[in-house]
């Protein structure tokens, strides 16, 4: 099953790599990873999507909490929860394309913002199936190139996963 | 006040009580070794890196103190990396502060730079390059809280040649705040309740007692628990001395070279208390027969070992010293007398048993029980790894906690003279054995300079079989006796070579030099080295086949 996690990590040297590296070595696949600041400095989040069992989440997220840099994991799978990643697509757009072209980017509201003779870049935000349905018609120009930032997620309502719900070094167990 | 970098970390070692440290020195750490000179701490250094941290170690595990290390950068640091992983794979405390080129040259692949950090960030509990002398004296205090708290382990401290020699306002922290960090302590009161429990309801209840046991110094609680709910406890290796060997509860050890019925009562029990143990797969052997019918109590102040190979009923996260002593409140007494006969058939069925014939080959297992006798079973014994390493877990009954100074997780060859170093040096009044086998004992045989040196009373028992044997001993049984690469007959003469070092040399190539040679190496003081030379190609038994249920074992000689 598909989930994500938000982690909230000191903001020190070496972090990323401890978690990256950390996935890595325990068999665990990431499918996106999106690291920022936070307002409170000195904190950075991750967001990382993956895919795995309950057991193999279990897992992952006691792990992550080992990191001494690790403050804290909240799996946003189990909340409401708004996610968004937003995707640059470069598609091959001849004249005669470009008016269909410009009707899907209007459909899914997206944004064209660079042009040339013979391609445009297209940013569109969304959630997967929004960037998948524009993705599959767009394919069908031909897209030369494509990059996506990485989903990242926040908890619906006032709640936040520093003072909301979230796991503590293991006492989730009990 | 205002110190340098190096002057900090002499000052902050002198805060956190530190009075020994190991290490070799070298270019990058200069302005350490400076500072160190009449700083009042006692430095021993090794012939090698590998020898300065296995030492700490075995420093750490005798005394339950943080052991610290000092070596250079590039190659002195990278010598380490193994004792690391030993120590992060047994949950030692230690901290090592290695050091690094100036902050200026990293990453230009200057002279004897190495990415330490880098290179240790999964074999240590956390790590840290110094960047500015400023967060120094956070970053040592941080360290040994680290190390020690929790679920102990290494804590290495990359130091930069130009932060050694900075100068800055030194005040040493007198708390830790790592926000990240915060270990449980107390087990939940409802889980504890919900284990008595299930004690309560057993017919066929097993501790099954782990490192963590003599880590956390519960010892006492288990064996007050175990008496008073009547119920047997096996031991890992790691978890030997944990509980007396010598007490009737005591089932010794269980696992691929466990007691035959110590595993029989594990796959039988219908109730499991895994106290500070982690399942690991030379206890459970095959996991889809493993203990099928039995719930399972967890004890550990890592969450992340609870579920993580056996599914577990009731999880209690905390401090096993804690958890035991209430739980100890909460369990009523009462007495389990046909589970406890039912093992004793076990124990008559598969005896640990050798036959020593008086004009035969000495047998290993011999020299083991001959060494327990001689030394009253008090004395402190570190082994290598390998086939001596389970004849000591099985024929030495340990009596009590951090007596037994063995590589468990990692099984690292070459781990047993230094570690023995350090035992010595933090047991200065106790007789310490070094246990190896002629393969092990090669791998730091130059630490005997290091015991020659500071004149470290350790009796070295190298049992000679002029073989890897317990490689050998695998090729035997399951790879049709193709010995490939284990043939150690050219070794050098271990009594020259004792000698050569200024140590003292014995031998003993009969049964009846046994023991003789033991007491000749009690009598002698200084360190000495005993060859004893055993029958080539015994094996280790009873054995659990890697992979297999663990009540179908092998049983070879101890039939």
């Amino acid at each position: 099953m598909r989930h994500v996690l938000a982690v909230l990590v000191e903001d020190k040297p070496g972090v990323l790599v401890r978690v990256a590296g950390l996935f890595a070595r325990r068999g665990f696949n990431i499918e996106s990873l999106a690291v920022g600041r936070t307002v409170d400095p000195g904190i950075s989040r991750m967001t990382i999507e993956l895919d795995a069992d309950e057991k193999t989440l279990e897992q992952v997220v006691k792990q992550l909490h080992k990191l001494v840099n690790v403050i804290k994991v909240t799996n946003l799978t189990r909340e409401p929860s708004v996610s968004r990643e937003l995707v640059l697509i470069k598609v091959r757009a001849p004249a005669a394309s470009r008016a269909e072209i410009q009707q899907i980017v209007e459909t899914f509201r997206a944004k064209i913002v660079d042009v040339s003779l013979q391609s445009l870049i297209i940013e569109v935000t969304g959630n997967d199936e929004k960037l998948e349905a524009i993705q599959l018609l767009l394919s069908h120009y031909g897209i030369l190139e494509l990059v996506r930032t990485g989903k990242i997620a926040l908890l619906r309502g006032a709640k936040t996963i520093r003072n909301g719900e979230g796991n503590n070094h293991g006492k989730d167990l009990l | 006040m205002k110190l340098s970098g190096a002057h900090m970390i002499v000052e902050a070692l002198k805060q956190e009580k530190v009075d020994v440290v190991f290490g070799y020195p070298g270019g990058k750490v200069l302005n350490l070794y400076d500072a160190l000179y009449d700083a009042g701490i006692t430095h021993y250094l090794s012939r090698h890196e590998q020898g300065a941290i296995h030492a700490a170690d075995g420093y750490a595990r005798v005394t339950g103190r943080p052991g610290v290390v000092f070596t250079t950068s590039g190659p002195g640091a990278t010598n380490i990396v193994t004792g690391l992983a030993n120590a992060y794979m047994d949950s030692v405390p230690l901290v090592a502060f290695t050091g690094q080129v100036a902050t200026s040259m990293i990453g230009t692949d200057a002279f004897q730079e190495a990415d330490i950090f880098g290179i240790t960030l999964p074999i240590t509990k956390h790590n840290y390059l110094v960047t500015s002398v400023e967060d120094l004296p956070r970053i040592i205090k941080e360290a040994f809280h680290l190390a020690a708290t929790g679920r102990p382990g290494p804590v290495l401290i990359d130091l930069p040649t130009d932060v050694q020699s900075a100068v800055a306002d030194f005040r040493y922290p007198q708390t830790v705040c790592i926000p990240g960090y915060n270990p449980t302590y107390d087990g939940h009161p409802g889980q504890i309740n919900r284990a008595a429990k299930a004690i309560a309801r057993a017919k066929k209840p097993l501790f099954y007692v782990g490192g963590g046991v003599v880590t956390a110094g519960a010892h006492e609680e288990l064996r007050q628990l175990a008496e008073k709910a009547d119920i047997p406890v096996t031991t890992t290796l790691m978890g030997i001395g944990g509980f007396p060997g010598n007490h009737p509860l005591s089932l010794g050890m269980l696992g691929m070279h466990g007691t035959y019925w110590a595993n029989m009562a594990m796959h039988e029990a219908d109730l499991i208390v895994a106290v500070g143990a982690r399942f690991d797969d030379r206890v459970t052997g095959d996991l889809s027969t493993f203990a099928r019918g039995a719930k399972v109590v967890h004890i550990d102040i890592d969450p992340a070992e609870i579920g993580k190979n056996v599914s577990v009923d009731i999880p209690i996260v905390g401090d096993v010293k804690r958890v035991l002593a209430e739980l100890l409140k909460k369990v009523a007494p009462k007495t389990h007398p046909k589970w406890l006969a039912k093992i004793e058939d076990w124990r008559r069925e598969v005896p640990l048993a050798y036959v020593q014939e008086p004009d035969g080959e000495i047998l290993p297992q011999y020299v083991i029980e001959s060494i327990w006798r001689e030394t009253g079973g008090q004395a402190l014994i570190a082994t290598d790894v390998g086939q001596h390493q389970m004849w000591v877990a099985q024929y030495y009954r340990f009596t009590r906690p951090r007596a037994f100074i063995t590589s468990g997780g990692l099984g690292t060859m070459g781990f047993g003279l230094p570690a023995s170093l350090g035992v010595q040096i933090g047991a200065p009044g106790e007789t310490v054995f070094c246990i190896a086998g002629d393969g092990s004992f090669q791998m730091n045989l130059q630490e005997l300079a290091t015991a020659v040196s500071y004149n470290l009373p350790v009796k070295v028992a190298i049992i000679n079989n002029r073989y890897l044997g317990m490689v050998r001993q695998w090729q035997e049984l399951f790879y049709k006796k193709r010995y490939s690469a284990v043939d150690l007959s050219k070794s050098p003469d271990f009594v020259k070579l004792a000698e050569a070092f200024g140590a003292c040399g014995l031998r003993a190539e009969k049964p009846q030099e046994v023991v003789p040679a033991i007491r000749k190496a009690l009598e002698t003081p200084g360190p000495v080295v005993i060859d004893f030379r055993v029958r080539t190609e015994e094996n280790v038994f009873p054995m659990v086949p890697p992979n297999s249920p663990i009540n179908e074992m092998m049983r070879g000689s101890c039939v």
